[in-house]
């Protein structure tokens, strides 16, 4: 296997001094999907806020321990957190696109990177909108506002809104709590491709979808990693007890 | 005996619509009566000469640019000012005991009477710094009387755009600054705008303060340190000295026009750009 994307050493996340995410070691490789799955409140939206230092706008929040992207620290002091937020880019639960035209959102952030060039950003946008399986939709009409697209649209939009900027990480928060089957299939299929330019990170309180969409599976359990292995592995023969457990439905 | 909810609902209603009634007549009456007097004598002379003996004849054109430059300058001063404060206030700083000292200084300045900004305004701009009776007296002075009317409005617009927006914006990997201006104040500027409105229409329609640090010479002002009478007072003196009611009644319809055309205006713009930028 390749040598790994994101590797998170000891690392715990606090709010107001109470631990949210507790010496946790895990790996994410290149090209792989990493579904995380677990209960309410087992940190695992915490972890992934951690790894674009979503966190920091939380003045509560205080971590310990180290993620390193490429082999360096993002929280040492001379990293650039603009530039780490387009590398390890973010999609939310609830999709909320920037209230202005489908093409002004998926260029906001290229532009923020002191992108220019008409030719370049109609480009990426292209290509952006075809990765996440929407350009067939929305070509004709990018400059729409893109409040009229459908929830599921809106969701792709998103995505498309982050793979504009090519980042390394891909990390997805529940991105198919409020869709509809179809619109959730679509978001999955394109996640499949979508492994072969990034690594993925998907939060997902769908267990079924964590077996479908993934090739890993974490397991977390109020703050802790339980288990990590392969998919197909934890969710047939789980080596913990808590995992078989949350799996059947005992609790969750 | 029991009332009917049927029957306590129509009269509940037709009380509101009364009372919503009544509150469109007062305006209408005050409008039409003001108008009816005023209306007939405001010719293209009136609005383009310079009055003669006292306002008593000629006309208002003096008064006119008096009223843009006074209440243009202290909007143009407090805009910036009241609107900085509130992103301040709201992006920058956390809530605490130095937000709540601010926000309760502009709540007691927005509740200050304007005779007494324009007493401050005529010991401390006119004659402290020196700067007489003058437009600019006049307009500093203004400022500072609108500032806290623009920093609430500001911050309420400001705080009505979603946190999820600004989430998203740092995503994107925006520094806080380029989140405040792309994508804050883009969206608030509707509620913004309303604001510096209302607080020009203030600043025109004022009486009290302008007349202690703007003075109230009736030639046309050549500089920001001249003094200059805005349309408001000039109806203030032409009815309290009994000069002319009618050229009173006139001054007071152009005033009224002016600022019903500045509403509608910025109403229209404000449309506009909401269409133009998206809802």
């Amino acid at each position: 296997m390749q040598a790994p994307r994101i590797v998170v050493q000891g690392f715990t996340a606090c709010f107001d001094g109470k631990p949210a995410v507790k010496n946790l070691d895990l790996e994410i490789f290149p090209n792989e999907r990493l579904a995380i799955i677990g209960p309410a409140s087992s940190g695992k939206t915490t972890f992934l806020r951690s790894l674009n230092r979503l966190n920091d706008l939380d003045h509560g929040f205080t971590h310990s321990g180290k993620i390193l992207h490429d082999g360096k620290d993002i929280y040492d002091a001379d990293v650039d957190v603009a530039e780490l937020r387009r590398k390890i880019g973010m999609v939310y639960a609830v999709p909320v696109p920037l209230p202005w035209s489908i093409y002004d959102n998926l260029v906001y952030g290229l532009r923020l990177a002191g992108i220019r060039d008409r030719t370049t950003l109609d480009e990426r946008v292209e290509k952006a909108l075809g990765y996440a399986v929407l350009w067939d939709e929305v070509k004709d009409r990018l400059h729409e506002p893109a409040n009229v697209l459908s929830g599921g649209q809106q969701q792709r939009l998103c995505i498309a809104r982050v793979l504009v900027l090519e980042p390394d990480v891909l990390i997805l928060d529940e991105p198919c709590s409020g869709l509809d089957p179809i619109s959730t299939g679509k978001i999955e299929d394109a996640l499949v491709a979508l492994k072969e330019r990034t690594s993925i990170v998907l939060v997902t309180n769908n267990t079924k979808q964590a077996a479908r969409a993934s090739d890993r599976t974490a397991f977390f359990l109020l703050g802790d990693l339980v288990e990590v292995g392969p998919t197909a592995q934890l969710f047939t023969k789980p080596t913990q007890k808590k995992t078989n457990d949350y799996l059947v439905g005992q609790f969750g | 005996m029991r009332v009917s909810p049927a029957t306590s609902q129509r009269v509940a209603v037709g009380f509101m619509w009364a009372l919503a009634a009544i509150t469109f007549a007062v305006l209408v009456f005050i409008l039409a009566f003001i108008l009816a007097h005023g209306l007939p004598h405001v010719t293209w002379s009136f609005l383009t000469q310079s009055p003669t003996s006292m306002g008593r004849e000629g006309g208002i054109f003096p008064m006119i640019l008096g009223t843009i430059l006074v209440a243009g300058l202290a909007v143009l001063v407090a805009a910036p000012i009241g609107v900085a404060t509130a992103v301040y206030l709201t992006e920058y700083t956390r809530e605490g005991r130095l937000t709540a000292v601010i926000r309760f200084g502009a709540d007691c300045l927005a509740g200050v009477p304007s005779i007494i900004f324009g007493l401050f305004g005529f010991v401390f701009f006119a004659i402290a710094l020196g700067m007489g009776l003058s437009v600019l007296s006049g307009s500093l002075t203004l400022a500072l009387m609108v500032l806290p009317t623009i920093i609430r409005t500001s911050e309420e617009a400001i705080r009505a755009v979603p946190y999820a927006y600004r989430e998203v914006s740092f995503g994107l990997g925006s520094t806080r600054w380029q989140t405040v201006i792309h994508v804050v104040l883009r969206s608030a500027i509707p509620g913004i705008s309303t604001g510096i409105v209302l607080s020009l229409g203030r600043s025109i329609s004022e009486t009290a303060a302008v007349m202690l640090t703007a003075g109230s010479a009736l030639r046309l002002p050549r500089s920001l340190f001249d003094s200059s009478r805005t349309l408001a007072l000039h109806f203030y003196i032409l009815a309290r000295e009994g000069i002319s009611m009618t050229n009173a009644y006139a001054t007071a319809s152009v005033l009224i026009i002016a600022i019903l055309a500045l509403n509608v205006l910025s109403y229209w713009l404000m449309r506009r750009f909401v269409a133009k930028v998206g809802r």
